[in-house]
């Protein structure tokens, strides 16, 4: 299986690529420091008691007053930043790969669908996903969030925060999977092979998971890197804009809002640090995205 | 060109209907407008009597053909939040957007067509490779973030452009407020103009280089070499010409997009528009707004794919002789 993995044509133009196996090194460092964070992080974020205000807005390294304790500085209650990071690094991935699995599995479920049933399913199914990809994905999510938040109780809002924000986002962005996904099945419908499995009387699910399915997961791939892109981004806009997860789960987005309110008091790195690691997040997951979309598709070689 | 105008108006209807009925489930099914309007202490009586004032006992089709008939003349009901009409709330803020929206567009179009031809036109040199980099960190970078970091920059540490606000504005007739009458007004809209429109920008770039490569490689531009034309006018007279029809169609698909997105660079720098009224009003939960907007939404974007149908049935030959 790993010497099958390795003699591959993706492998190999992988080792070839080193904007890819740059991009990938810094992926793995930034998953590395989120989902170890409470074993490696220097400071406990969420431990209230370990904070003094005596430690408050300590600058970075390189500026006036800074210690190697607090390497990118202090935040206004004395919470070390670049830990303040790793944890938030850690819910915007969460998050974001929630979201993404979420959009794959309906878009692959209604694109099986549409595909294989055709007629007036089709129409419709698709019809809809036409209408929601002209709608911009952040309005969708902004809109989806807000009305669930409406609906639930006060009490319950914060505990299921994670989970509408994952629905809101995951609801945002499957169509482009339904899309790919119908089209294949499309294709693949009429070949001689699906044809013989129909007529030894395979149930059409079974059809569907096990013959058209594999011919997607290419694509689908491709997509969903993109999306994971996306979907980090949409996750820490909805957070920025107050409306995403609550104070006690701050994600990237969330210390980037934060941070907002000491620019003018001159603590630029209270917000310019998670906002770095933002950006080089997304930009490593979109070049990912970009050399596995040109990789896979032999036509752009 | 009747048939085909009057088959996609038809198509936008349900669109419309379904997207009208959405909002008015919202509207009718989350909260409970009676005790908001009643408080505390009131009589069974007086409960029912408002109940038939509002028209909440009549039958859910008659309430939702009510509804949509007083969104048509403009009355979206009542925002929980500011105890305002809610139209007024929308048509208030709407010069704001549109005029944020627009001056995005422009520049993002400005700027980003001649980029995408030149780095079209000289593919290797260091600077279409400089563009390409750049565009692609344009696309990875988060709107807010953009806002902030331009904000930090310009504002805080140069101290050359305001960070917040719309400036002083100037009304015209009844319903427009401008921001384009005063220097220190179009001082504040230059930041977010650019947050708005860098990510259009880069995609303009993009796709007007790709359609060049793809253009310059066709037969009638290698003629055109052969008889002899100047590099300038085949580059610009034949090639870019013809580059243009994809890209003014996604311009248009994108402005929804824009009108979108200026809610998120509205809310960085508190710029008083639709944007920032539908974010204040998802966080406070407040309906009417909520379902007002999703109607004015939905009705731009229904306009916006109609004109870009209209647009490639007057750009495409192909699709006019087959129907």
């Amino acid at each position: 299986m790993f010497a099958r993995a390795r003699d591959s044509d993706l492998a190999y133009d992988f080792f070839h690529a080193p904007v890819a196996m740059a991009a990938a090194l810094i992926g793995l460092v930034l998953i590395l420091a989120a989902f170890l964070a409470p074993w490696i992080a220097p400071h406990n974020p969420m431990d209230v008691a370990s904070l003094s205000l005596m430690d408050s807005f300590k600058p970075p390294i390189g500026m006036d007053g800074a210690d190697w304790s607090n390497p990118l500085g202090t935040d206004n209650q004395g919470r070390d930043v670049l830990s303040a990071i790793m944890y938030g690094l850690r819910v915007s991935l969460t998050a974001g790969l929630l979201s993404v699995l979420f959009a794959i599995v309906t878009g692959i479920v209604i694109g099986l669908l549409a595909g294989y049933a055709g007629g007036l399913t089709d129409a419709v199914l698709m019809r809809i996903a036409d209408v929601q990809l002209t709608f911009p994905s952040i309005l969708t999510a902004l809109l989806v969030d807000g009305v669930i938040t409406a609906v639930l109780p006060r009490t319950m809002r914060d505990a299921l925060q994670l989970y509408v924000i994952i629905f809101a986002i995951g609801i945002s962005l499957w169509p482009s999977f339904a899309r790919t996904v119908r089209g294949s099945t499309l294709v693949e419908r009429n070949k001689d092979y699906v044809l013989a499995a129909r007529v030894i009387g395979v149930p059409s699910w079974k059809i569907m998971l096990r013959h058209v399915l594999p011919n997607v997961t290419g694509p689908v791939l491709v997509i969903g890197t993109l999306s994971l892109g996306l979907a980090v981004i949409a996750e820490a806009t909805l957070s920025f804009l107050g409306v995403g997860l609550p104070p006690t789960q701050p994600s990237l987005g969330t210390l980037i809002r934060f941070g907002d309110d000491f620019l003018f008091s001159g603590q630029w790195w209270v917000t310019v640090f998670p906002g770095l690691t933002l950006i080089v997040l997304v930009l490593a997951i979109n070049l990912l995205g970009d050399w596995l979309r040109d990789a896979l598709n032999p036509r752009l070689r | 060109m009747f048939g085909f105008i009057a088959s996609r108006l038809l198509q936008a209807i349900p669109v419309l209907l379904v997207v009208g009925f959405i909002a008015f489930a919202l509207f009718a099914y989350v909260g409970d407008p009676v005790n908001m309007l009643l408080g505390q202490d009131h009589t069974e009586a007086q409960r029912l009597a408002l109940v038939r004032q509002l028209g909440l006992d009549q039958p859910f089709f008659v309430q939702y053909g009510r509804f949509l008939c007083a969104a048509l003349h403009g009355d979206f009901g009542i925002s929980y939040r500011l105890a305002q009409p809610v139209g007024a709330l929308l048509a208030e803020r709407l010069p704001a957007t549109l005029e944020l929206a627009v001056t995005a567009s422009v520049l993002a179009f400005a700027i980003g067509v001649p980029m995408g031809v030149y780095t079209g036109i000289h593919r290797d040199t260091l600077v279409s490779r400089l563009f390409m980099t750049g565009s692609l960190v344009g696309v990875s970078l988060p709107t807010f973030l953009l806002g902030i970091l331009l904000i930090l920059v310009f504002s805080v540490w140069l101290g050359w452009l305001p960070s917040f606000g719309r400036g002083p504005v100037v009304h015209i007739g009844r319903w427009w407020t401008t921001g384009f009458a005063s220097w220190a007004a179009i001082r504040c809209l230059i930041l977010p103009a650019i947050t708005l429109g860098l990510f259009q920008m880069t995609l303009i770039m993009r796709l007007v280089r790709a359609e060049m490569l793809e253009v310059l490689r066709a037969d009638y531009i290698k003629f055109a070499r052969a008889r002899g034309l100047t590099r300038r006018s085949i580059d610009f007279g034949h090639a870019l010409k013809n580059t243009l029809v994809p890209v003014i169609t996604i311009i248009g698909l994108q402005f929804g997009g824009i009108v979108a997105f200026s809610l998120v660079t509205e809310t960085v720098f508190q710029w008083p528009g639709m944007g920032l009224l539908l974010v204040q009003s998802v966080a406070a939960a407040d309906i009417p707004v909520l379902s007002a907007y999703l109607l004015l939404i939905a009705l731009v974007f229904v306009l916006i794919n109609l004109a870009v149908d209209l647009l490639y049935y007057a750009v495409d030959p192909r699709l006019r002789s087959r129907r």
